[in-house]
């Protein structure tokens, strides 16, 4: 649609003559972009548009939580030592003087108890990484419920839940090398799992570990992955994003003078590089500021790993929540010894069943595209209540997720709200099968209400609050209107029908296309249509 | 009426090998205890009685206590677990009904019935004992139902074990001795008296030393370390963003 | 932006007719749609209005970015004059606190005044940046096209289709011996055997974990748990691998209270009996023993297991009972083992009842 968008201001570049301090900058900035064309960089990016909304700062808490992350962890590794070998503490935290454990978690001790500033960068460094990948789940939240995933930026979507697996993997390597009793368990955990895998689970435990668990090498492998690889991945990766999200621009919410061809918002210099480059000392302030206040993985408590004890209250970090609570949710005796062969569903059902839910969410663009046959692009961010049966599928996948993660503290919801672990677990296996579709059947409600409403008050306006009474008696509440530019928010939005099938050139109807028109009806049959031009003016027409 | 004096029997064999062997001191003896014993009793037949029997003998509502020692019930009574108030998966601690010389007294009737496990001698109770062997033996023996700071821990069916935050020296001395209730009996061949020095060592350390790295969240592990971080850490940070983008007046 | 709907007849689903022309499957009529209002009206804050609500503003930033400054110092401070007493942790409580609260101040500082000046004092207006079609245009596209078919033609690789073909196959297997070097991760001999036997035997006395001390049968009075680890675990080479399939949990039982399978009437002592402390589910020490109920409870993932039944399951993901240690007594009257385990303990494997 063409529109006339009156820029609400013209670029002006006053040119201001050099004072005293600027002679130095000028020089330094003709002396480096007469070597590397800086100005192109410039000319291009400086006065980029970033549109202006909270929820789209999630993604640089991500960031900034990494960068956070880089920084406090080099710090430990000038101090961490990666090794199995065993040495007896004769550091100062007096229980467990004299005490054999490696020199991981001897070193880990030392950092906390021994160097000034260095459990204060431990516990950084740890909640840093508990934010990170839940500012990446929380960003990946919006991205889905605002539809941000579709043309053009599907492969944004891939390359931001490949990072959010690697922070994962990242921060379950990171939280096993202190070799404590809270990690060793949670790798025994891990190892029980591996070893149940059909065919290679031996093997691959074995290879893992170098030998039996524990072993003597696995917290030097894991070093290996979580200072190097995992982290070259992810700045590539963050690369990969950051260079997508330049190219594509970055989305926006409807509005008034907003369009599918342009962007509206802030330029890079001077605002948004304030706002986010203060945004940036804000995350590490509040990490710092939780870090100096709130213990974190007091592995002092736990003490060296050893296979005999064990922590009541055992958890691995929330994110790996999913996945243990799937394993407690799993009922007795799902095991079976088929031809001398040992297969344990009870491991390899939550293994399945996780892997699954991770490939639906990497695939989920482009099963919708599929199913909307949609291949226009979008700039435009929905509003959750505008696409509600995507909506209630990302309402059910939480409810799912929640449940499995809730599943992972069963113990301690049943010590703190005087129930049995085992009416907690049955409440929870319950809740997490049938969760999803209450909750998928109760957010698309909610979401079609919620059009309705828009609808109501784009046509008859927001109720004032002041009564008036009419020369016939009768009361009425006056509407007020909405100007035009909130009218705007309210109806800008597409509307779809289902796909019809057609036959083929041979004249059938593959099972393909059944699926998808099927499905296609399953997404838009109910569905609320934006006001349009013809109602408001019946709708004017009708009042005053 | 055989059964129980056989019982009896029994009873007095292994107890009475079982003080032999152990290195506590034992219940009082003499004048000022034939004293305590009769106080005892007579407490113990209006409180007690009525579950546990009027020899304490046992009765469907409640086990014997013949044999049971003087520590089970500096412990049971002194914790205020007994007399038990409300039905449940176990009995609670709550405030005691009685002063300490009620309870010693009562400690000392039970005693004098059959020998058994006695109250501990103060020098175990001193907290001077092995920290570094204390804090192992307590993590291989205790944290696993108690949890590694002695934050408690759940049981099945409704059962917990409870957080240490609390609990005396005396008291937790008794109720390893003891085993009561579902907790198991940590005599003093598997854990010495000196042992139990050096657990009671360490959970004194526990229970003095707050957590160097700032509030502990109830010493819950990733669990609570987690809410908090959805809830005060992205809370703040997002509660920032809004602010952050909010067009300024 | 008219786009087809990629609905080639035959091959996909076509949507409906409509005498709007295709723009993918939207179906309301475009000349019935709203139109964008474009932009409100600008309003102005009041800095902008207001010189004195400007200098006030500025001079708040200013403070802030002050605030951070001290914050930072008092950082430094802080870090000298809170230093640590070795052993004494109130110490590390206080040098962790104010040096974290120290940085805290000057980051935070710094980021509140940076967007206290953007917002109120930075200029207010929202600018407007066109979009292009993310798509490159179609002459940059041929030229594109036209560069591959260049690089094509001069170097034969479509038209040479032998060497295309060999280059392939080199490249894919060029990097193979990288992955078959990793081989090596693993020692060479074959799990499945070791993770088959643990270092209990006939003969081999239970000792206390840690200290080693032998046990007496004795001294399992009725509710008593003791951990357990073989005799000359602790000078094993590889102890704790060794403890990570050894480890044992000894109670005792009334016999009566006992229910004893066939062929395992001489695997318990008069009622003390030994389990492998290993879970059957995925490896965690099973090691709460509730001794009224005689349940065993894991706390990783809450099995339970009935010791008074062989220690089968009775809740809880695992499957398989936990293998029965037969102990009886040696001549000196502590416990021994009569053998190792009659199955692999711990986690299941594929393996496993091969």
């Amino acid at each position: 649609m063409t529109v006339e968008i009156h820029h609400p201001v013209k670029e002006t570049t006053d040119t201001v003559p050099p004072g005293p301090g600027m002679r130095l900058t000028n020089w330094a900035a003709n002396y480096v972009e007469d070597r590397t064309s800086l100005s192109g960089f410039v000319k291009e990016l400086g006065r980029k548009i970033f549109p202006d909304h909270w929820s789209f700062m999630l993604g640089e808490v991500a960031l900034y939580s990494f960068i956070v992350i880089l920084l406090s962890g080099t710090f430990l590794t000038f101090f961490f030592q990666a090794s199995m070998a065993e040495v007896t503490y004769e550091g100062s935290y007096p229980a467990l003087k004299g005490l054999d454990m490696s020199a991981a978690m001897a070193s880990t001790l030392d950092i906390s108890f021994d160097i000034r500033g260095g459990l204060l960068m431990r516990q950084i460094h740890h909640w840093a990484a508990l934010l990170f990948v839940a500012s990446i789940g929380l960003h990946m939240l919006r991205i889905f419920f605002t539809g941000a995933f579709r043309k053009p930026r599907e492969i944004n979507w891939i390359v931001g839940f490949l990072m959010f697996v690697l922070a994962m993997l990242e921060g379950f390597t990171g939280y096993s090398l202190p070799d404590d009793l809270l990690s060793g368990n949670g790798l025994r955990i891990i190892d029980g799992l591996i070893k149940g895998i059909p065919i290679v689970g031996t093997w691959t435990s074995y290879l893992i570990f170098g030998g039996e668990f524990p072993g003597n090498d696995a917290v030097g492998r894991f070093y290996s992955v979580h200072i190097l690889l995992g982290p070259a991945i992810l700045v590539a990766l963050i690369g990969v994003h950051l260079i997508l999200l330049i190219v594509n621009k970055h989305t926006q919410f409807a509005g008034p003078g907003r369009t599918e061809n342009n962007v509206v918002g802030v330029p890079i210099l001077p605002v948004f590089a304030a706002k986010a480059g203060g945004f940036f000392f804000l995350v590490f302030g509040v990490i710092t500021l939780v870090a100096a206040t709130v213990t974190i993985n007091p592995i002092w408590n736990y003490g060296p790993y050893d296979p005999s004890p064990i922590s009541a209250g055992t958890q691995p970090d929330w994110y790996i929540g999913f996945a243990d609570g799937a394993l407690r949710l799993i009922p007795s005796g799902w095991e079976f010894v088929i031809w001398g062969y040992t297969l344990s569903l009870n491991i390899l059902v939550p293994v399945i069943v996780l892997g699954l839910f991770l490939v639906v969410v990497a695939i989920y663009p482009f099963v919708e595209a599929w199913i909307t046959g949609d291949k226009r692009e979008h700039h435009i961010a929905d509003r959750p209540r505008n696409a509600p049966t995507r909506t209630a599928i990302g309402a059910a996948g939480v409810t799912f997720y929640a449940g499995l993660w809730a599943a992972a503290s069963s113990d301690l919801i049943a010590t703190h709200f005087k129930l049995t672990i085992e009416g907690v677990t049955l409440g929870i296996q319950i809740a997490t099968v049938l969760g999803p579709f209450a909750a998928y059947f109760i957010a698309k409600r909610i979401c079609i209400g919620l059009q309705k409403k828009d609808r109501e008050i784009a046509l008859h306006g927001y109720e004032s609050g002041r009564i008036v009474r009419l020369p016939g008696g009768e009361y009425v509440e006056v509407h007020e209107q909405l100007s035009e530019y909130d009218r705007w928010k309210l109806v800008s939005f597409d509307d779809y029908t289902p796909l019809m099938i057609r036959p083929d050139k041979r004249g059938r109807i593959t099972v393909t296309q059944r699926v998808r028109a099927a499905l296609s009806r399953w997404f838009y049959e109910d569905r609320i249509a934006p006001v349009s031009k013809g109602e408001i003016e019946a709708a004017h027409g009708e009042h005053h | 009426m055989v059964s129980a004096a056989l019982l009896l029997i029994g009873l007095l064999a292994t107890g009475g090998a079982y003080a032999a062997f152990t290195t506590s001191a034992t219940a009082e003896t003499g004048d000022s205890a034939a004293k305590l014993i009769d106080e005892g009793q007579a407490l113990f037949q209006a409180n007690c009685a009525s579950c546990h029997g009027l020899a304490a003998e046992g009765t469907e509502n409640a086990p014997t206590l013949i044999g049971v020692g003087a520590a089970a019930v500096d412990f049971q009574v002194g914790t205020g677990r007994m007399p038990a108030a409300a039905s449940g998966p176990q009995a609670l601690e709550k405030p005691p009904q009685f002063t300490d010389e009620q309870v010693a007294a009562l400690a000392t009737y039970v005693a004098s019935l059959a020998p058994g496990p006695a109250i501990p001698d103060e020098r175990y109770l001193d907290g001077k004992g092995d920290l570094t062997a204390g804090a192992e033996l307590f993590r291989i023996n205790c944290a696993m139902c108690h949890n590694v700071a002695g934050a408690g821990g759940a049981l099945t069916e409704g059962k917990f074990a409870p957080p240490l935050g609390n609990v005396s020296g005396k008291h937790a001395y008794e109720a390893m001795l003891t085993g009561p209730q579902n907790m198991p009996v940590f005599n003093d061949f598997n854990i010495t008296p000196d042992d139990k020095r050096a657990i009671i060592t360490y959970i004194k350390f526990l229970q003095e030393n707050p957590s160097p790295g700032g509030l502990d969240l109830g010493n819950l592990g990733p669990v609570s370390e987690g809410l908090f971080v959805w809830i005060f850490a992205l809370g703040a940070i997002v509660g920032i963003t809004v602010w952050l983008t909010a067009k300024s007046n | 932006m008219s786009q087809q709907d990629g609905a080639d007849p035959g091959t996909a689903v076509e949507r409906v007719e409509s005498e709007v022309p295709s723009t993918g499957i939207a179906v309301v009529d475009e000349s019935d749609r709203l139109e964008n209002p474009g932009f409100p009206p600008f309003r102005p804050r009041i800095s902008d209005v207001d010189p004195e609500k400007d200098r006030q503003n500025s001079r708040r930033v200013s403070w802030l970015f002050l605030a951070s400054i001290v914050g930072s110092v008092f950082a430094i401070v802080a870090y000298i004059v809170f230093p640590i007493e070795l052993g004494n942790l109130g110490s590390v409580r206080l040098n962790t606190l104010f040096l974290g609260l120290g940085i805290t101040l000057g980051l935070l500082g710094i980021g509140f005044g940076a967007v206290h000046w953007s917002k109120t004092l930075m200029d207010g207006h929202d600018l407007v940046e066109s979009r292009h079609p993310t798509r490159g245009s179609d002459a940059t596209r041929a030229r594109a096209a036209e560069i591959f078919t260049l690089g094509n033609e001069e170097s034969g690789f479509t038209r040479r289709k032998m060497i295309r073909n060999t280059l392939i196959g080199a490249l894919v297997v060029s990097p193979l011996p990288a992955v078959v070097i990793f081989r090596d991760l693993a020692p060479a001999a074959d799990p499945v055997p070791l993770l088959k036997h643990t270092l209990w035997a006939e003969g081999v006395r239970l000792t206390r974990d840690p200290s080693g001390v032998p046990i007496r049968a004795s001294d399992v009075t009725l509710g008593s748990v003791f951990h357990v680890i073989p005799e000359g675990l602790n000078e094993s080479e590889d102890r704790l691998e060794e403890k990570a399939k050894a480890a044992v949990l000894l109670v005792r039982l009334r016999p009566g209270d006992l229910n004893v399978s066939p062929g395992r009437e001489d695997w318990n002592f008069r009622g003390i009996v030994a389990y492998s402390k290993i879970c059957t589910h995925v490896g965690c020490p099973v090691a709460l023993y509730e001794q009224q109920t005689h349940h065993l409870l894991c706390p990783c993932h809450q099995s339970q297991f009935d010791m008074t039944n062989q220690a089968k399951v009775i809740f809880g993901p695992a499957k398989r009972p936990l293998p029965q240690l037969p102990i009886t007594v040696d001549d000196e009257g502590y416990l021994i083992a009569r053998s190792d385990f009659l199955e692999p303990v711990g986690p299941s494997f594929w393996e496993r009842s091969l």
